[in-house]
């Protein structure tokens, strides 16, 4: 009623910033395919004249030779990416669990704050810390370098646990109450309950956490260069320094020209296609639960 | 009549917000397309500043804590130019220095390439420390045996007469300009193993062998404390006295790198870097002076 003698202006108004919204969400898509398209306009050049398979198939990389082969960083992204997920999946599923289904309200409001916290330190100080404490730990008790696979590992383990919580609380906690309260109804102890009903039902929201954190995992540079020790061979033990593809380009970006240059773009297409995989598959993951459902 | 004012200013009342966000956005807009418009025309423009003339250096992070060491003394006594020191390795100096970014270049090897069309000054030269840990017993290598190890044909310290221990080989980034050096000079056609340690800095170089009584690297001699030993090459030791000498080989030239006539600023910066202070300076610090009186 009161809107009435306003109808014309305020559609007017409306359309306006419609529009400008609409210009503001594109360009945030126009970024992404900038960023696309520059990445492959400079990184595909050297791909095609190498040869895609001898890029990624090759395992010796020597810039300053003109060998471009980053098959030892694809390897060493996989197992220090495998790595985190061993340490971080059990331990942020657990304290998930605990989160969701066992923990005091008084106890979660302590605990899912300093979760979201542990996401906001800065992979730098993990570096840091990782490479006072753990490194020359890992060195003094397991031997080698103690720039390896296993400091990797840990750092980025810890890291992805805040991803890993979040997603996979909020998975638990979309389980209908209906579910657990009919099978504790039915006799069964808690722990049956989550490992019967919980769990399973939960199950697409646990798997898109676990590729989020992966898709973390992959992209950390920062804590990585500082930890891993960013030797370019295949690790032929945990304890041997790595180097993932996003140090690759991090350590040689400020250095490289030329051909140099282009070959880490190329890294970038590699790593570009792996996360968009990644997400992907989450995606497919995270709707399939909520069809389900 | 009354109800019909006090609807009318409960619109204005309502709708003035909404109209100055609107505004506002749309100043904001203006605002960046000024901003962009603005690009195109400063580039190219020289750099006047007022009263503050600022110059700034990009370049070798082996160049960089002298350049800053150097700043400071210079913006004491020339209160009107601010001094910007930046790092980013050899490469990425020159290639500032060719396009602008940067006046000086900072470059710690010889130019290369396109690179020769800058206008080359060596400030100081410096030579390149092969560093152990201290409490290692090996304190003289023949430059035959570092080449050896580096390219991971010596894996163990008993095969140059030291304890029973395996070596682990630290080194620096492909493109940097102390492994162009180190290369150049120690390497010859040999390569660094690829399952070196690879550490981004001078810094990082000298805490890894600091830490680890197992490691080999090699660093800028005027970056060498106590916490690492600089091994002997042959019988010589690394210091300003033997690479004054001639004696150690392991030399190389510190630039500064500009396009063309350095401007005025620059050119006073440069004056100051040869002069006898600034030189003074540098040899404080552990670099060898380049003759001249």
């Amino acid at each position: 009623m009161e809107g009435d003698p306003m109808r014309y202006p305020m559609r007017y108004r409306e359309a306006v910033i419609e529009k400008t919204l609409v210009i503001v969400a594109l360009s945030a898509i126009a970024v992404l395919g900038l960023i696309i398209l520059f990445i492959f306009k400079e990184g595909s050049p050297i791909m095609a004249r190498i040869g895609v398979i001898r890029f990624i198939a090759g395992a010796k990389w020597a810039p300053s030779r003109g060998v471009f082969g980053i098959l030892p960083m694809i390897w060493g992204s996989i197992w220090v990416t495998l790595g985190a997920l061993i340490i971080g999946v059990p331990l942020g599923l657990a304290c998930a669990i605990f989160l969701a289904e066992m923990a005091p309200a008084r106890a979660s409001a302590i605990l899912k704050p300093a979760v979201e916290l542990l996401a906001g330190i800065p992979s730098v100080v993990y570096g840091f810390i990782g490479l006072v404490v753990l490194v020359p730990f890992i060195r003094r008790w397991f031997g080698g370098p103690g720039f390896s696979v296993l400091a990797a590992a840990i750092v980025l383990g810890i890291m992805i646990l805040p991803t890993i919580i979040s997603i996979s609380f909020d998975a638990f906690k979309a389980v209908p109450v209906a579910y657990r309260d009919g099978m504790l109804a039915l006799g069964a102890t808690r722990w049956q309950a989550i490992r019967m009903v919980i769990l399973p039902a939960a199950r697409p929201g646990i798997v898109a956490a676990v590729i989020l954190g992966m898709g973390r995992a992959v992209g950390e540079t920062m804590a990585v260069i500082m930890v891993a020790g960013n030797a370019t061979k295949i690790p032929s033990s945990i304890l041997a320094p790595v180097r993932t593809l996003t140090s690759n380009i991090a350590l040689e970006m400020g250095y490289a020209a030329g051909e140099h240059r282009e070959a880490l773009f190329a890294t970038g297409i590699v790593l570009f296609v792996v996360i968009a995989l990644l997400n992907l598959t989450a995606r497919l993951f995270a709707t399939g639960g909520r069809v389900a459902r | 009549m009354r109800r019909v004012s006090s609807t009318f200013s409960r619109i204005t009342l309502q709708a003035a917000p909404r109209v100055a966000r609107f505004l506002f956005i749309i100043f904001i807009i203006g605002l960046a397309l000024a901003a962009l418009g603005g690009c195109g025309l400063r580039r190219g423009r020289p750099d006047v500043g007022g009263a503050h003339q600022s110059i700034t250096l990009a370049g070798s992070t082996s160049v960089q804590p002298f350049a800053e060491l150097l700043a400071d003394e210079f913006m004491k006594s020339h209160p009107g130019i601010i001094v910007n020191v930046q790092g980013g390795g050899s490469s990425a100096g020159a290639r500032a220095a060719l396009t602008g970014v940067a006046q000086i270049g900072m470059l710690s090897r010889e130019l290369e390439g396109e690179e020769k069309s800058l206008h080359r000054i060596v400030i100081a030269r410096d030579a390149i420390a092969i560093v152990v840990h201290p409490s290692n017993p090996i304190d003289d290598l023949s430059v035959a045996q570092i080449r050896a190890i580096f390219a991971g044909e010596i894996t163990n310290w008993s095969q140059v007469g030291g304890p029973h221990r395996e070596i682990h080989v630290v080194s620096r980034e492909e493109g940097s300009g102390t492994r162009g050096s180190f290369d150049e000079m120690i390497m010859g056609s040999a390569e660094v193993t690829p399952g070196a340690v690879v550490q981004d800095s001078n810094g990082a170089v000298r805490e890894t062998v600091a830490g680890d009584p197992s490691a080999i690297g090699y660093l800028s001699l005027g970056l060498v404390d106590k916490r690492v030993k600089g091994v002997r090459i042959s019988g010589v030791a690394p210091t300003v006295a033997n690479v004054e000498r001639g004696a150690y080989g392991i030399v190389r030239p510190f630039l500064f790198a500009t396009r063309g006539r350095p401007g005025e600023a620059a050119q006073e910066f440069i004056d100051f870097a040869l002069s006898r202070a600034g030189q003074r300076l540098l040899a404080a610090e552990g670099l060898v002076p380049v003759a001249r009186d």
